[in-house]
C-alpha cells in the first residue's frame, strides 16, 4: 500500500468539444494558446482539454465558446490532461470516457440545430418532446389469467 | 442557481446545457475530481478505495455487490445535494464504462424518491426533436430560478 500525493491539486479540467462546420479543433487550439495565460491546453481529435485554476479555465472557456456558441460544447473532467491513469498514450485503445462522447457526438448536430432555432423562438411556444415511452408492465389481470391457465 | 443532477452522469450534452442556462450540473467528473485531488492511499485508476463501498451502505444494503455500493459513494452524495434532475432514459452509454445496470436503476429510483423537479427525456433523433429537446430543457431550467 503506497501513499498518494495528487498533482495539480485545486485545479479544474474541462473538455471543449467542437462539432462545428466553421471551426476546427486545431483552430480553436491556436486561439486558446493566444489567450491561455498559463492554462494547460491539450488538443484532441474532438476538441480541447484545458486545465488550470477555476476562474482562468472559466474565462478561457467563455471566450472560446464565443467563436461558435451553438456548436461548441463544454463538460467537466475529473482527470488532468495526459494523466497516465486515463491517457491512451500509456494505456492503448480509446480512453474509457471517449465512447460516451463518441455516441453523443452523433446527437450534437440536432442539439446545435435546437440551440440556433431557439434564438428566434420562444421556448414556451415549442411543444414538449414525446418523452420516454416507459416500460410496459404486466397488469395484474393478465397475470392472474396466466396463472389460472397454467393450473390444472 | 440550482444544482441539477444529470443522468447519464457523464453526459456532455446535459452538462453543457445545464451550465449554459445558468445552473450547476452535478456530474461524475466532479466526484472523480474530488478523489483524484485528495491525498491518501494510492488506488488506481479512479482512487476508489475500500472505504467507498462502506460509504455506499448509506444508499444500498450490505448484500448489494460492492461495485454498486462503491459507485453509490460517487452518485449518492450528488443525489442528496441536487435541487432538480434531468434524466435521459434511452442512454445506452450509461451502461458500460459509466457503471453497472443495477447502479443505474438505483440512481433513477433514488431520484424518483427524492421528489425533486425531474425532467425525463430521450435523445433527439431528428432536427425537429432537437428543437423540442433543447426547448424542454430550457423551460425546465428557467422554472428552477436563477439567471436565464
Amino acid at each position: 500500500m503506497t501513499g498518494y500525493t495528487p498533482q495539480h491539486a485545486g485545479t479544474k479540467t474541462k473538455y471543449i468539444v467542437v462539432e462545428s462546420p466553421t471551426v476546427t479543433p486545431s483552430e480553436l487550439a491556436i486561439h486558446a494558446y493566444e489567450i491561455s495565460q498559463g492554462v494547460m491546453i491539450k488538443e484532441t481529435c474532438f476538441g480541447l482539454a484545458v486545465n488550470g485554476q477555476e476562474d482562468e479555465v472559466e474565462r478561457l472557456v467563455e471566450k472560446l465558446r464565443a467563436f461558435d456558441p451553438d456548436h461548441i460544447f463544454v463538460k467537466d473532467r475529473g482527470f488532468v490532461p495526459g494523466d497516465p491513469r486515463r491517457c491512451r498514450s500509456s494505456l492503448g485503445g480509446a480512453r474509457p470516457g471517449f465512447h460516451g462522447i463518441e455516441f453523443e457526438t452523433t446527437v450534437l448536430p440536432y442539439v446545435s440545430h435546437g440551440l440556433s432555432e431557439l434564438h428566434a423562438l420562444d421556448p414556451g411556444s415549442v411543444p414538449p418532446p414525446a418523452g420516454p415511452a416507459g416500460e410496459k408492465r404486466l397488469d395484474i389481470y393478465t397475470l392472474k389469467k396466466l396463472i389460472q391457465a397454467l393450473e390444472p | 442557481m440550482a444544482k441539477v443532477f444529470i443522468y447519464p452522469a457523464t453526459s456532455l450534452i446535459l452538462s453543457d446545457l445545464v451550465a449554459r442556462y445558468g445552473h450547476t450540473p452535478l456530474s461524475s467528473a466532479t466526484s472523480i475530481r474530488e478523489r483524484i485531488q485528495t491525498a491518501g492511499i494510492e488506488s488506481v485508476p479512479l482512487q476508489i478505495t475500500p472505504e467507498e463501498p462502506k460509504k455506499g451502505l448509506r444508499w444500498a444494503a450490505v448484500e448489494v455487490p460492492s461495485g454498486v455500493r462503491g459507485r453509490m459513494a460517487l452518485y449518492g452524495p450528488m443525489i442528496e445535494a441536487c435541487d432538480a434532475a434531468i434524466v435521459i432514459d434511452d442512454a445506452d452509454l450509461a451502461f458500460g464504462c459509466m457503471g453497472c445496470a443495477r447502479t443505474n436503476e438505483l440512481v433513477k429510483y433514488l431520484i424518483r424518491e427524492k421528489k425533486v423537479p425531474r425532467l425525463d427525456l430521450t435523445y433527439p433523433k431528428s432536427e425537429e426533436e432537437g428543437v423540442r429537446f433543447v426547448a424542454a430543457i430550457r423551460r425546465f431550467l428557467d422554472g428552477l430560478g436563477g439567471k436565464p
